[in-house]
Formats: structure tokens, sequence, C-alpha cells
């Protein structure tokens, strides 16, 4: 028995090796597109040269490339999940610290931190999410040193050495309780500090040699990348009470344009109004909410100010004085009074318990005098609505023509507890499963020492 | 709302539960270790709050002891389980029945490994009482005197989890922690009313990178895993010395683990520290009762079963420290494969809330893997599994007549993520109903604040 997982594993790990997007056609499956509609049976998905071509009815399906046609039958096929906000590719053991790039409390850099060129593609947590349906990812450390965490990226989580799609996608600043402490002690401190840091990002964009490009000066370039604003010279000296780093300055640029979204880390109610307030007073900010967990008491002023939140999926505990009124409840309030909302992926264990999450919000429906969501926008709270609020809306998270070919067949119902993978598409290109924890897990399918040390299972 | 109300006569209750009670009494026999243990000077106060007697009829009943019956019944009486079976257990004519189609019936959660109480939201310093870490062996400390009753995550619990009983255990900093403490999840105003009624104390060890990084890094011993285990058999063998003449309260409970009075839960990753373990356990003359956080256990699947050690663990909680690095979906399917006891604990005021979604994973886990487990089985994980582990399973983890009615009736199949508890009964008071906002409990701290009696 254990000669034939041996050669399994080997299978699949042969398997990664062509990188060559494929055209694929999986059919009679129980297709969720992500978009918020409820799952179809008997449907067909269909990818070419990368990107969907098709997903819906298998009757209304494309001629298909029959070399590559899978039976669906009893699987499910969605779109791979999306996890924001998330630390994949920054460590490997969490209570290592020499393995671990989330914190960097000694750093003399804040806003400037920027976490796309290190980012490991090989990472065990990269492979292990991949493996659970995860494709794509919104990547940041935590704020330590600052009120500013540094500027997050996007990221597939591919079988490649090229992780990152979107280098500087946003930048994080707590305004919370952890604000308060990161700043001095006071959230009144970090109010100070963040006007601060856009009012001195300003002055050096006004004296500085940035150059924006297009007709709306803005700063992208052509791939929707924003430039890297740190490198920008300035003509004349700073005055001397600047607080930020000439480097962290410059990199708040972007979000003072409102060129990178702003993720702003607040739970109480009162803070989140302050936070929307900002808006009024800077009104080129391109804000996210990130906790929210008060976020229904003020979910009508976050649905009219158009901010789209980041939500803790179930926290229901008052883990501090700033979350006293959480509740389950929360996203689906925030959603039926038209918030966009997706599912925090930091709020959790692990990413990979998304679905799980989802899941939970479903069968709060079910529950009198909660508020929870359908299936459909429960899928979509971990699919389309975090790429969206990523910048890849259309193109991620979601199965409709011309979105990138990310797919996931999964072994039954995705959001419920126990389901998983069994194939992950990423750009079209099937990928490997393989992980520390599945090679493990083939390891010790039978405690059998008798001819030779566990060791030599391999 | 499925349910209805029946109400007849109440003078044939008496008879009908002497019928009823025909299929098996629950074992008696840890009783005298029960009175020995609640010779303390903090007993339990707590009393069964009124029920009414109860029938669940139509429901899918996991017993915990690892049997379905479907179309099933229970009844609880006084407090106790009286019957369970098919439907045509006969039930009293005047009580409260509940349909229970397309409903399932289990025994309340237990959660083997909490903080509640000692680590309670909301989370700040002044409610840190989990770790007496000023010194690496502290067996004098006793978790009831750290836990604080209106931690509200008791409530969500309750409501979310299902979950009717918990040990709530010192932390992890030191070797030897101290005494854990034993609760109904019951509301009260003080920790004695909530004690399990003849729980015997359980005692808190951890092996491995905690203590020897806590103390480590204050430049005193332990600093490595060998000094871990160094400590730990000098202060047994100083215990094994201890003659009683002068009361010395942290010999008084190294005195009672090794009389077998006390039960050791012991944290411990890694596979190679645990087989360890064991054997000083035997050297020393006392026993391991479950290890926790055994991300490792299925390494060692075999040894767990021949010393009977339960493996307490999560689903899939892995990497966060170096010690567990190794943790594996499959945890827990690979214990029961090799007949290994199995408990799936939280660690986790979140988790806690949803011990039933982590049991189901780590069924699914298996089921890839070939190895199938029954539901009712799974739901023994969580229920008779960990009862065992803390001594208490003579009195709850099952629906046995004769037990205490301990009862979750769920909306669904409780290893489904769409399934959530819809009536909880302690020892048969109904504590929790979704049907009925006002029957769920909000602790001091949360009156007149925002949210206060939201369904959380």
């Amino acid at each position: 028995m254990k000669r034939a997982i041996l050669l399994a594993a080997s299978a699949a790990f042969a398997m990664a090796a062509p990188v060559a997007a494929q055209n694929v056609d999986i059919i009679n499956a129980t297709v969720a597109t992500g978009d918020g509609s409820e799952p179809i049976q008997g449907a067909t998905v269909s990818i070419r040269n990368g990107r969907v071509v098709y997903a819906g009815p298998d009757s209304g399906a494309p001629a298909r490339e029959t070399s590559n046609a899978i039976d669906g039958n009893g699987t499910w096929v969605t779109p791979g999940l999306f996890a924001t906000v998330t630390n994949l590719g920054l460590w490997d053991v969490g209570a290592v610290s020499e393995s671990n790039d989330i914190r960097a409390n000694g750093s003399p850099f804040s806003a400037a931190l920027d976490v796309a060129p290190v980012i490991n593609p090989a990472s065990q947590h990269i492979l292990i999410h991949r493996a659970a349906g995860i494709t794509r990812a919104a990547v940041v450390g935590s704020a330590s040193g600052s009120i500013f965490a540094g500027q997050g990226a996007i990221i597939d989580l591919g079988s490649d050495a090229d992780a990152v799609t979107t280098p500087r996608a946003f930048q994080v600043v707590e305004l919370g309780e952890g604000g308060a402490r990161l700043s001095g002690g006071s959230r009144t401190s970090a109010q100070a500090l963040f006007r601060n840091a856009l009012l001195e990002a300003g002055e050096f964009e006004r004296s500085g040699t940035l150059r924006s490009t297009g007709s709306g000066g803005t700063s992208r370039q052509g791939d929707d990348i924003g430039i890297d604003s740190r490198m920008a010279r300035m003509s004349r000296d700073r005055a001397s009470d600047v607080l930020l780093t000439r480097f962290d300055a410059a990199a708040l640029i972007p979000v003072a344009r409102g060129e990178q979204p702003l993720y702003v880390m607040v739970e109480r109610a009162a803070d989140i109004r302050s936070a929307l307030a900002l808006k009024k007073e800077f009104p080129r900010l391109d804000m996210v909410l990130v906790g929210a967990s008060e976020g229904w008491l003020v979910a009508s002023d976050i649905a009219a100010a158009g901010v789209p939140v980041i939500a803790d999926g179930l926290d229901d505990l008052p883990q501090g004085f700033d979350q006293l009124a959480s509740t389950q409840s929360n996203i689906g309030r925030m959603v039926k009074a038209g918030v966009k909302v997706a599912i925090n992926a930091a709020a959790m264990e692990n990413p990979r318990n998304l679905n799980q999450y989802a899941g939970n919000l479903v069968a709060l429906t079910r529950m009198p005098g909660a508020d929870g969501l359908s299936w459909g926008q429960a899928f979509a709270a971990i699919s389309s609505v975090p790429a969206e609020i990523s910048g890849m809306g259309g193109k991620a998270g979601v199965l409709a023509p011309g979105a990138n070919g990310d797919l996931v067949v999964w072994d039954g119902d995705p959001l419920e507890v126990g389901s998983t993978p069994v194939r992950v598409y990423i750009d079209g290109i099937e990928q490997p499963l393989e992980n520390h924890q599945s090679r493990l897990r083939d390891r010790y399918r039978e405690l059998d020492e008798s001819t030779l040390p566990e060791a030599y299972d391999w | 709302m499925n349910t209805k109300l029946k109400t007849i006569a109440a003078g044939t209750l008496a008879i009908a539960l002497a019928a009823c009670s025909t299929n098996g009494t629950a074992e008696t026999e840890s009783a005298s270790r029960s009175q020995a243990t609640t010779d303390t000077p903090f007993p339990s106060t707590y009393e069964p709050y009124p029920g009414a007697p109860t029938a669940l009829v139509g429901a899918t009943i996991y017993d915990g002891v690892g049997g379905r019956i479907d179309n099933g019944t229970v009844f609880f009486s006084g407090g106790k389980i009286v019957s369970i079976g098919g439907p045509d257990t006969p039930v009293p004519a005047d009580i409260a029945v509940f349909d229970g189609t397309g409903k399932f019936v289990t025994p309340g959660i237990i959660d083997i490994h909490s903080h509640l109480g000692d680590y309670p939201t909301p989370s700040v310093d002044a409610h840190s009482d989990g770790n007496e870490a000023t010194s690496p062996t502290t067996p004098e400390v006793w978790a009831e005197h750290s836990v604080w009753p209106q931690d509200p995550g008791f409530a969500r619990a309750l409501a979310n989890g299902g979950v009717t009983s918990l040990q709530v255990l010192p932390g992890s900093a030191n070797l030897m922690g101290g005494r854990s403490a034993t609760l109904k999840n019951v509301p009260s105003r003080t920790v004695q009313g909530m004690k399990f009624p003849g729980a015997p104390y359980g005692f808190k060890m951890a092996c491995g990178e905690n203590p020897k990084r806590v103390y480590g890094n204050r430049g005193r011993m332990p600093s490595t895993r060998m000094g871990n285990f160094a400590v730990n058999r000098q202060t047994w063998l100083d215990a094994k010395a201890y003659d009683g003449k002068k009361r010395d309260l942290a010999k008084e409970t190294l005195k009672g683990v090794l009389d077998g009075e006390i039960l050791v839960h012991n944290h411990c990753y890694r596979a190679d520290e645990m087989a360890l373990v064991m054997d000083m356990a035997k050297e020393m003359g006392y026993k391991v009762s479950a290890f926790h956080h055994a991300v490792e256990a299925y390494k060692i699947g075999d040894l767990l079963r021949e010393n009977d050690v339960c493996s307490a663990i999560w689903a899939d909680w892995y990497g966060f420290k170096m010690e567990a690095y190794d943790g594996i979906l499959e945890n827990a399917a690979y214990l029961q494969r090799e007949d290994a006891c199995v408990v799936i604990h939280s660690d986790d005021a979140n988790g806690i809330q949803r011990l039933n979604q982590e049991a189901a994973k780590a069924q699914a886990a298996g089921a890839r893997v070939g190895i199938d487990i029954s539901d009712a089985q799974v739901i023994r994980w969580i229920t008779l599994n960990p009862a065992k582990a803390m001594g208490i399973d003579a009195m709850t983890g099952s629906l046995e007549p004769g037990k205490m009615a301990d009862v979750v009736l769920w909306n669904g199949n409780p290893l489904s993520v769409y399934s959530r508890p819809e009536k909880v009964w302690v020892d048969g008071a109904l504590l929790f109903d979704a049907m009925d906002r006002k029957r769920r409990p909000v602790s001091d701290f949360e009156l007149g604040q925002p949210g206060e009696g939201d369904v959380k």
C-alpha cells in the first residue's frame, strides 16, 4: 500500500512540471460562479488559454476540448477563493522570529515597508492554502513600530516563482485601540499622527520630483501598478520638525492622492464614524475598513460613504472595549444595509478557515433574531467581493468570461466543513496540491516499522 | 417553530419513570474517588435549576457512546436521563414533548481545554489570570481562584456551541501550572456555583517550548527540554517524600496526583516528548490522563493506546510555533485507526463555540484517506471521551439512563456547518432556547452595553 501511495505522490509532482495554461472543460458539476448567485447544478466551466470562457448550464457550453473534458459529477466547481487580509508568504513558524517577517518592531520605517520583495512563494503556508482552494490573496505585515503597517501586495498562490501580481496595492493604518497603543497610548495621538502623515506626504508631493503619468495626475503605470513613490527625490530640504522619515512620507503620497487604497483597522462604532469622517476631510482617500466588529451599529453610514469592509466573520465576544457589540450577525446586517463586505481572513486561525466561516454565516439565516447571508452571498464574501476590494474585480474570485482561469474542483459543498479541493487551477494551470502536511499524512498512513524506520518512507 | 407541547395529568409520571428506566444504568464506580476530591475548602454549591420532564421524539440521536438512533426518543426528568430508544420508547403522557423531526440530539458538548474565566474577555491585562508565571512549578495554585464567572464567553459556548461542561486550566508557562477547575456551564454569581459536583481536580502540566522559553529568558532553570524533565522529576521526588505533617499546598496537589485522585492534563505537542512523559509518569507513579495540543499524537497512536492516554487536539491548528510544525488534518483519524482515545478541544473562546465543526473537519480528513469514522463515533470525541479524561464520565458525556440530563437539541446534523443548537439543557434545566430570546444568559458585564441580549 505504501508503494502505491509513493507512486501516486511522485505522479503528482510530475504533473506539476508543465507550466502552460491548459484548455479545460469540467462538465456536469455543481457550479458556483462567485458573483453572489446561487449554485447551478448540471453545469460546465470552460477555460481557454488561461481564461474562463464559459460558466453555466451544460446546455449552453461551447464546443468541448474533449481530450481535457472532466466529468464533474458529484463535485462542485468554484472560482479560487480570495483571501484578504493575510500574511501568507511572510513567515514559516509564528514563534520562530528569524523565520517571521510579519512584524518589524525594530525598523525605522513604517508606511515605507513593502512586502512585495520578501514574499516567499515556496512558503509551506502558500502550498497548504493552495491545497485548501485559495488561489489569490492580499498580503501585508502587521503594524508594529507605528500606526502604519506598510504596503501590501496582491499575490497568486501558483506553483511558480512569480507570486506578486500587484506590489504596493494598498496601505494599512491602525486607528482603533491598536492605533492608540502604537502611537503613544491614546487614540488622539493616532489621529494626530495620521493627519500629520498625510500633511507631510502632501508637502513631499508638492516639492518632490515624483512624476505623475496620465491626464488625471495619477501615478499608475501600464498594468495598474502604482509607482514606487518612495524613490521620489525632493528638491529642497524638509522642515526640521517632520515626524516621518523621507521614505515613509514619500510612501504615503499615493494614499493622499487616492491612488492607493488605505485599509483602516477599526472596530468600535465611534472609531468607524471617525474613520468615515476622514473621508470628508481628505476626500481623495480610497478607504477600506478592516475589522469593524461594531459595523452593524453604523451600517447605514458605511453604506452611504461607499466604503467596503473586510470584516471579522464570527467575532461575537467583547475582546476589547472597542468590540462590546460584536456579533456573528455583524456581516449579515451590514450586507442588508448595502455595504460591500468581504470576510477577513486575518480573523481566524488560518485563512483556510474562510469557507467554514462563510458557511457559518449561512447557518445564521436559520436562527431567529440573527442575520446571515444566503449561500451565494456568503461565497461571494470569500471570492468576488475580496477580489473587487483588491482591485481584481472581474478577473479573480469569479467564473465569468474573461476572468483568470482560477478554479477549484471540490469534493462537496465548499462551504461545508470537511469539503476539500480535488483539483486547483490558477491561470488555467493545474496546480500541485502536495506540501509538508500531505507528505506527513502519507508517511504516517500506517505505523509500520517492521522492516525500516518511518524515515525511509518517502 | 416545530415544537409542540403535550399536557396531560401528572399522576402517572412516577410509574412511567419506573417503567422507562430499564435501558441500563450509568456506572457509579467513580463515586468514591469523587467523594475524596470534593473534600475541598471551596466546595461546589451548584444545584440544578428546575426543569420540566421532557421528551425529545422523532430526532436522530447520537448517544455519545458511539451509538446512533434514527427516529429516536430521549426522555429526561428530575435532571437525569430516564430513557433513550427508538420511536416506541414509552413517554409519560403529561410532559413537554418536543418534535425532533429533522433535528438531532447529542449529549451536552464538553470542552476539556478552556481558559474561559481565567483569560476572560475583555482581554485586558487586569483579566490575565491564567499563568502564575513566577516559578516553573506552581502546583499550589488553583484555576478556580482565577475564574471570573461573568466572562461573556461562557454564554457564547452554551448558545452557539452547546457546551454544558468544561475544564478551565491554568496556562502553560509553567511545567506544573496548578489545579484545573471542572465546571458546569451554568451562569452563576460565584465560581463555586459553577463547579461540577463530584468532579475530580485536574492538574495542568506543560512540556516543551513554553516553560523553557519563559524561564530560560530569565536566566533560570529550565532553559532546555532536559531542564524541563530534571525540574519535573526532582519535584515529583520531593513530593513523594512529603509526609503531610506540615501542610504544603504544592505537595498536597502532587500527592493527590500520586494517589490517583487528581488527573494529569499535560500540554505536549511533540511525539518524542509525549513518549518520555509517559515513562516519567511510570517512574514517579502517576498517570497522564490526556495530552493536550497533541499535534504529533498521530505519530505514536500505538503508544498512546497502550498507555491508555487520551489526546486532546485541534482539527487544523499548525505552524504557530516550532513544536506545532507537523500538525496534520488526519491526526484524529490516525489516532482512531490505532484505537487510541481522541478528544477535540478548543483552548479558545471562539473555537469552543464550534467544537462540533472541528470534529467534522477531522472526520472528513480521515474519510479522504479511507478511514471512515461514523458520525456517532465522532460525537464521542466531544462528549464521552473528554468526560472520561476529566473523570466525569460516570455522570455526564452520554445519554444513558441515570446520567445528568445535559442535552443539546440541534436544528440539523451537528457535524454540518449549517447546524446550530436550538435548545440546551443542563441537568434537565432549559438554559438556552433559540426560539425564546430571553432564554439566554447575559453576563453582568454586558448589561447596559451596546448589543446586550443580542443573538451574538
